[in-house]
This record gives structure tokens, C-alpha cells and sequence, in this order.
């Protein structure tokens, strides 16, 4: 659905994260929605009532669609994390639990 | 100016009125409910949602009885408004937990609890002192503060925002009007019922209900009844969704069917103000910390303020109008809890013409008493 534009001045590094235990390559800089996105993630959560398939969608912090698990813990605005080398990401399925995790799903 | 006709008019429009209308609809009984808006103060908006019995009715057994009724009666409510309209008010009876944070609060809970049982005359039930094992087998996730509590079995909690409009909603569906913006200037007793004068036109009616929370005050002398009753402001906060962590409601802390955290139970007297105190927040968000320690993680979504509705003895008010026997006046500030009882025993009675003995306890005479003495 996104692809990044084509261009010849972007030196940025390659930034290998983990998204759902496969590798995706990010560039330095990326947010994590925006790694998402470009990698072809469809949707990075559902809804914890109705379980409906969320994607970015303001990409500034408002709308609070984004919601992803970062190195273990959930619910973290994805557009509003940068990436780190090796960062571990994983979608969200449902609210998540108290103590932080991903929540049972 | 439209001029509408009806058996019954109810003033206001939160639960307390819509409790009584769903109660009092009938086939060809012409129902109309008449709303103030959105500017009114809207306890039924802004309150936490508990369906609660522990320690209710100190000083006067009647409202220990009358709220065990409601209680008793929820699930045919739920089930009720389920059939009618299809919404899941989610109701939750599994008992309920008030937790203490030292010693003395735990002696201090004990002892009320106690008293409260032992009054000539209560409706008596079970309420558990637990110490913190019989609290921790209840709730595993509670903080090392938490010395103990108290536990009833007929306390629970709903989604009081559904049970707002699943009322609303079987009003309609049974032909009742709900009219907003209709606040009233003037209600005009006539010898056969009542004619009110709204910025939404005429309704006449010959019996009249008056549930307008705050709003009770000053429409009751309108046709001979009082209504003492002042704003109690208290606080909530609510935090994102999380996955279940806790299996019943506790007085203070509860987790709503579709996941966030309420967290509130202040009470202040400041009139008609309700805006936030940061300080009030403040001690809410660290008691329910030290209760779920975990919370301290968990993001806070909203915070607001809203008005219960208190009588000067914190009991409900339910009155006949002696001068103008139409008229009908019911107030409380547990619009939740008392639905069910509004519903199957209020409205009844209001229907037949005459409250009952078992209201009198209720009566607002009880404040002449005081002020006479």
C-alpha cells in the first residue's frame, strides 16, 4: 500500500528491526508507524472491543490507532517512536495487560 | 407554542427520570420526558457506575432495604432493557470490595460495618472483614499497603452511559417522548394535573414526576413539594484500555466491561463547581496506585468532574405533593443503583396514584424535624 519515494539523496542507514519475529529493514530516522507502513504492514493492532484491524493513521500522536507492543511492552504510539537497532515489534491484539505486556490477546 | 397532551410528563431526563418513565410506560399511556439538555448538570454522565449495597443505609434501615430491593431487581432491568433495545448495559453482580490502606482503616470499616448491621430493623446481609490473605485470594494484584477490606456478595457495577440510553431508547420504542432543551419556567397546577411551560412549548399532563437532580430544587415548590438538594462534587479518572485484571468492582477503583480503569469516590462540597482540582486527582491516582501498584503504568485518558445530587442527610427523597396529589417527586445520588427499584417500585406506585407506607421513611418532612427542634 506505501512505498517510499524514490529518492537518490536518502543516505540514510538501514536500520534492522523486528516486526512479529521477521526482520525489517528500517532507515535511521523512521518512526516505528512509518517502518510499518513501509514494510507493508497492513494493520498493527485491533481493537480491544470489537477486534477490528487498526492502522497509522494521523501519524502525530492524536489518534491513538498505532498501538503497538515495543520490546515487550504495549500499547506504545508507534508514530511517535523512533527506531532502534534491533528494536522488537510486535502487533497488538486487543488492550493490553496491566503489568505492561502485550496482554494476553 | 406546540401544546402536547399526556398522562404522564417526567421531568429530567437522567436516570432517575428515565428509570421511572421506562417504569411507568403502558400501552396507550402517553409518556412524555421532558430534558433539560446539555446544559444541565449531568450526574447521569458523569458517575462511576457502581451498583452498590455495602454500607449503605447507616441511620436510616429503610434505604439499606430499599437499596438491597434494587439490587435484587437489576438483573430483570438488564434483561428488560437487553429485549427491548438490544443493549448490553453490562451488568455485573459478583460482589464487591472496599479495601483499607492501614490498620485503622480496616478497625475503623469493621466498626461502621458492624454498627450498620445491627440497627433495629435492618434488612440484615453479609458483609465479610477480610484481611489482606481473604483480599489477596480475591484480587491477586493488590499492593503490600493493602491491610484488608470489606466484601459483599450484592454489590456489582454496569455501564451506566448504555443504561442512559438503553432507557431512552425503550421509552421510545414504547411511544414515550423524550423532549431535550425543555427546560422548565414555570409549572402551573390546575385542578386536574399540571401545565408546563418549557422553551420547547406547552405539555399538559395529569400526573407529573419530578426527577430533575439538582434541577429539584427549584422546581418543587412549584407545586408544594421541597427538595433541599445540593451539589456533591466528585472526581474520576479513567485510564486507556487494558486486557481484564480485575474480576469486581471495589468502591473506589473498577475496570468497565470494555477495559478502562475508573478510578474516583471524592466527595467535596463546592457548589456549583466543577472543575478539576489537580490536588484531588492527585490523592485518587496514589490511593489506586497503592491498591494495584501496576496502575502506576497504565496511561490516564480522561479526568473530570461532575455533581451528585445530595439531600442533607444523604438519603433519597421520594414525595407525594399533599396540596397537588399528582405530583411526584423522587431524588437520590445513587441513579444507578436505584434504577432497578425506580423502575419496579417506584414507578408502580407513582402509576396507582399513591406512594406506599414503605416511602414515608423517604419523605422530605424528615428535615422540618431538624429545623423545628
Amino acid at each position: 500500500m506505501f512505498a517510499r519515494l524514490p529518492d537518490p539523496a536518502d543516505l540514510r542507514d538501514v536500520v534492522d528491526v523486528v516486526v512479529d519475529g521477521a526482520p525489517v529493514a528500517a532507515r535511521a530516522g523512521d518512526t516505528v508507524a512509518a517502518a510499518l507502513l513501509a514494510a507493508g504492514v497492513a494493520h498493527c493492532r485491533t481493537t480491544p472491543v470489537g477486534g477490528a484491524p487498526r492502522a497509522p493513521f494521523c501519524m502525530m500522536g492524536v489518534c491513538f490507532d498505532c498501538l503497538v507492543t515495543i520490546d515487550g511492552i504495549g500499547s506504545q504510539q508507534a508514530c511517535l517512536v523512533a527506531i532502534a537497532p534491533g528494536m522488537r515489534i510486535d502487533r497488538q491484539r486487543g488492550a493490553r495487560a496491566i503489568d505492561g505486556t502485550a496482554g494476553p490477546g | 407554542m406546540t401544546t402536547r397532551h399526556v398522562d404522564v410528563a417526567v421531568i429530567g431526563g437522567g436516570l432517575v427520570g428515565a428509570a421511572i418513565a421506562f417504569g411507568l410506560r403502558a400501552p396507550g399511556k402517553r409518556l412524555a420526558v421532558l430534558d433539560e439538555g446539555d446544559v444541565a448538570w449531568r450526574a447521569s454522565r458523569g458517575n462511576f457506575g457502581l451498583i452498590w449495597v455495602q454500607g449503605k443505609g447507616q441511620g436510616l434501615p429503610a434505604y439499606g432495604t430499599w437499596t438491597q430491593r434494587s439490587a435484587r431487581a437489576w438483573p430483570a432491568l438488564a434483561e428488560a432493557l437487553r429485549k427491548n433495545t438490544g443493549v448490553d448495559v453490562a451488568l455485573q453482580q459478583r460482589g464487591g470490595l472496599h479495601v483499607c490502606l492501614s490498620a485503622e482503616e480496616l478497625d475503623a470499616r469493621a466498626a461502621k460495618m458492624s454498627a450498620l448491621l445491627a440497627q433495629p430493623g435492618f434488612e440484615r446481609y453479609a458483609i465479610e472483614v477480610l484481611d489482606r490473605a481473604g483480599v489477596v485470594a480475591r484480587l491477586p494484584g493488590v499492593g503490600p499497603n493493602v491491610v484488608g477490606g470489606t466484601w459483599s456478595e450484592l454489590d456489582g457495577d454496569c455501564n451506566p452511559l448504555r443504561l442512559l440510553r438503553a432507557l431512552h431508547a425503550a421509552i421510545a420504542a414504547a411511544g414515550g417522548e423524550i423532549i431535550t432543551g425543555a427546560a422548565i419556567d414555570v409549572i402551573e397546577p390546575r385542578a386536574h394535573g399540571f401545565v408546563l411551560r418549557s422553551a420547547r412549548g406547552i405539555v399538559e399532563c395529569e400526573t407529573l414526576v419530578l426527577a430533575a437532580g439538582l434541577g429539584n430544587a427549584r422546581v418543587a415548590p412549584m407545586v408544594g413539594l421541597v427538595a433541599p438538594v445540593v451539589p456533591n462534587k466528585g472526581h474520576i479518572i479513567v485510564t486507556e484500555r487494558v486486557a481484564p485484571f480485575l474480576s469486581m468492582p471495589l468502591e473506589t477503583i473498577r475496570q468497565t466491561d470494555e477495559g478502562t480503569v475508573m478510578i474516583g469516590d471524592s466527595q467535596q462540597a463546592r457548589g456549583f463547581d466543577d472543575t478539576l482540582e489537580l490536588p484531588v486527582l492527585a490523592v485518587l491516582a496514589d490511593r489506586a496506585a497503592q491498591v494495584f501498584p501496576q496502575l502506576r503504568g497504565v496511561r490516564v485518558n480522561r479526568t473530570w468532574a461532575a455533581l451528585r445530587v445530595m439531600s442533607p442527610d444523604g438519603f433519597p427523597i421520594y414525595a407525594q405533593s399533599t396540596r397537588h396529589p399528582g405530583a411526584f417527586l423522587a431524588t437520590c445520588h445513587s441513579g444507578v443503583t436505584l434504577a432497578a427499584a425506580h423502575a419496579y417500585h417506584l414507578a408502580p406506585a407513582i402509576a396507582a396514584g399513591t406512594l406506599p407506607p414503605e416511602f414515608l421513611p423517604f419523605a422530605a418532612e424528615r428535615f422540618d424535624v431538624r429545623a423545628a427542634a
